[in-house]
């Protein structure tokens, strides 16, 4: 922005030119078709900006507009009424999307961070490469898929659907996550540090547990929340796994409800009073992420001008 | 005297390797880097018998029906006939549809985000265009099914019949549901990573070449013609093929629009249809052990090669841009 742009890019130079680079060429016309296009790229684009922009909005807007609307204390705190009668809520999908989320954290978060403590402090050659390579195309699997890997190794076996086996395919999904976050906040470690603590004659793991780890803390919880909040929206792999249920339950062996999963039953539900509830859990479920990208935003400093 | 200098340095290496070894074979140190390298083999593990549970439960209709999996048209469980060419087509149509419109979109909006847009606007936007990026997949699906459904069925698909009737893309009976409706709910959800990555990627363009062609009187359209899309090039590229990735293998948002119908492959965009995922997500709750639940995992794996393709494309070309990058300073001017 601090370039000013010239508006007559080479009046210096002699018209005829036109041995040369077309940007040097002074020919009036030339110039008026070349800022004629700008003007017309420049309205093109903005154009696309604006429209891919408004859509978007207009459809947070519409949902978070259409959800608060149903949103009370009941909401939060009562089972789902039968046949859609008034009141009630989806308390249970609160519930279970806690005791899910708090699964898939067991198993994501040790795995995501060891591995990327690995990678980051152990991390050379080819092997670390191919994990490297390896995390990131995890990352792009369709989500059904650790569906589908819980549903064969956890539901057919114990002939139930249940939420061990919603945790353990949310906690797969994190693994990526996790992993690639805390790789890269260890990176920005200073070196000095390491040093200063090798040099006072701490060992490699004690530099790395008691130095290194601590200053990537907040980092560390920032790609933490931000797994949490991808998976707590994962609907896809909890179809045949978690499967949902409209009643209250903490037992991790019988089939659990979870928020955006009660939200997918109630939106094709035929009871308007479902469908309402779907678009109410919708607006906690926006709220929600909304808060989580806030927060990393603020602790990683991300509204940096770039 | 090169002799010498030869066993010097070999004496050197030695050294360094003893320190090496001495450092690393301190037990408390073997058994931190022991343990952290477990986890990534737990890691790696998890991630192969992944494919080799989706194979090994697959067999059964691999053996039973070979490659005319790919191309019979029932996914019939009451005469054990299984097929999934109509989820293949849907997958590709609507993915193509997708790509279609959300590329020039999202390339466009990328281009006015990282050169035209005026700072305060450009902050919020770019916030805004990630927590779109963030939004789970069953809130645009609500938003297909109770809003863009009935709305394509009332009045979008009977204006589209009675202007463009004459395509083979506009005919057949407007029902709301398919193909049309699973593209445009597609489009929305990809362009904010399309977005969002080609931004990125432009953002690394070195502001040396900027300034050169600034300095040699382009104008603000011709430093992006020839400065900032030819280096950014092959990350769009990884970019607009991450985004496939996403809109092959998505179910929920598809699931809820598609209408769920194994049809015949048809180019009417107005045809309830099948994804593969959408079969998964459809199917599993009916499964019956043996051919039934194979092939439902067959399908699975089948959009598992296809996703993994996608995505390793994707990520060795993004990689690709990162080491020309490297070491040059990107940025606007």
């Amino acid at each position: 922005m601090s370039v000013p742009m010239p508006t007559s890019p080479s009046s210096t130079l002699q018209s005829g030119e036109s041995h040369l680079h077309p940007f040097l060429t002074t020919r009036s016309s030339l110039n008026l078709r070349r800022r004629l296009v700008n003007a017309l790229v420049v309205l093109s684009t903005t154009l696309a900006a604006l429209f891919a922009a408004g859509l978007l909005i207009y459809l947070l807007y519409y949902v978070l507009s259409q959800g608060l609307r149903y949103i009370d204390l009941d909401f939060f705190t009562q089972l789902p009424t039968p046949n859609g009668e008034p009141g009630g809520g989806m308390g249970e999908a609160f519930q279970g999307s806690l005791i899910l989320i708090a699964l898939a954290s067991l198993m994501g978060v040790p795995l995501g961070l060891f591995t990327g403590i690995y990678l980051a402090e152990f991390g050379r050659g080819p092997f670390a490469q191919g994990v490297r390579f390896l995390v990131d195309v995890l990352n792009g699997i369709p989500t059904i898929i650790f569906g589908l890997l819980a549903w064969v190794l956890i539901v057919i076996p114990m002939q139930t659907f249940s939420g061990l086996a919603g945790g353990f395919a949310l906690g797969m999904i994190m693994i990526p996550i996790v992993t690639r976050t805390s790789e890269d906040v260890l990176r920005l470690v200073p070196r000095e540090l390491r040093e200063a603590s090798l040099a006072l004659g701490a060992t490699e793991a004690r530099t790395i547990l008691q130095v290194v780890l601590p200053a990537a803390r907040n980092g560390i919880i920032t790609g933490v929340v931000l797994a949490m909040a991808r998976v707590a929206g994962e609907t896809a792999p909890l179809l045949m796994t978690a499967f949902g249920t409209t009643f209250w339950n903490t037992d991790v062996t019988q089939p659990m409800d979870a928020l955006p999963l009660r939200i997918f039953q109630f939106t094709l539900s035929p009871y308007q009073q479902q469908v309402n509830q779907a678009y109410a859990g919708a607006f906690v479920l926006i709220v929600l992420i909304l808060l989580a990208s806030l927060a990393v935003r603020l602790a990683t400093g991300g509204f940096k001008q770039r | 005297m090169s002799q010498e200098r030869v066993s010097l340095s070999k004496a050197r290496q030695q050294w360094v390797g003893w320190q090496r070894m001495l450092r690393v074979q301190r037990p408390g140190d073997l058994f931190f880097r022991g343990i952290t390298l477990l986890f990534v083999l737990i890691v790696l593990g998890l991630v192969a018998g992944t494919a080799w549970i989706l194979i090994s439960n697959s067999l059964p209709t691999i053996r039973r029906f070979g490659f005319s999996f790919l191309t019979n048209k029932a996914f019939d469980p009451v005469h054990d006939v299984y097929g999934v060419l109509p989820a293949i087509f849907g997958t590709l149509m609507t993915s193509a549809f997708a790509l279609i419109f959300a590329v020039p979109l999202g390339l466009g909006a990328s281009i006015f985000l990282v050169d035209f847009c005026p700072r305060p606007l450009r902050l919020i936007l770019a916030f805004l265009i990630d927590l779109l990026a963030a939004i789970p997949s069953v809130i645009y699906g609500l938003w297909g099914f109770l809003v863009l459904a009935p709305w394509l069925h009332n009045a979008g698909e009977p204006w589209l019949q009675q202007h463009l009737g004459f395509l083979p893309l506009f005919t057949g009976q407007p029902e709301g549901v398919g193909y049309l409706g699973a593209g445009i709910v597609l489009t929305m959800m990809i362009l904010p990573l399309i977005i969002s990555v080609s931004r990125e990627v432009m953002l690394v363009t070195p502001i040396a070449q900027r300034e050169a062609l600034l300095a040699l009187g382009a104008t603000r359209w011709e430093v992006i013609r020839h400065a900032v899309l030819p280096f950014a090039r092959v990350g769009i590229l990884g970019g607009v093929i991450l985004a496939l990735g996403r809109a092959l293998g998505e179910t929920m948002a598809v699931t809820m629009i598609i209408g769920n119908q194994a049809n015949e492959p048809s180019l009417s965009l107005f045809t309830p249809g099948y994804t593969l995922a959408s079969v998964i997500a459809n199917q599993f709750g009916e499964a019956t052990p043996g051919l039934f639940l194979s092939a439902i995992i067959e399908a699975g794996l089948i959009l598992f090669i296809i996703t993994l393709i996608t995505n390793i494309l994707a990520r060795w070309l993004i990689a690709s841009l990162q080491r020309q990058a490297q070491g040059s300073r990107g940025g606007r001017p």
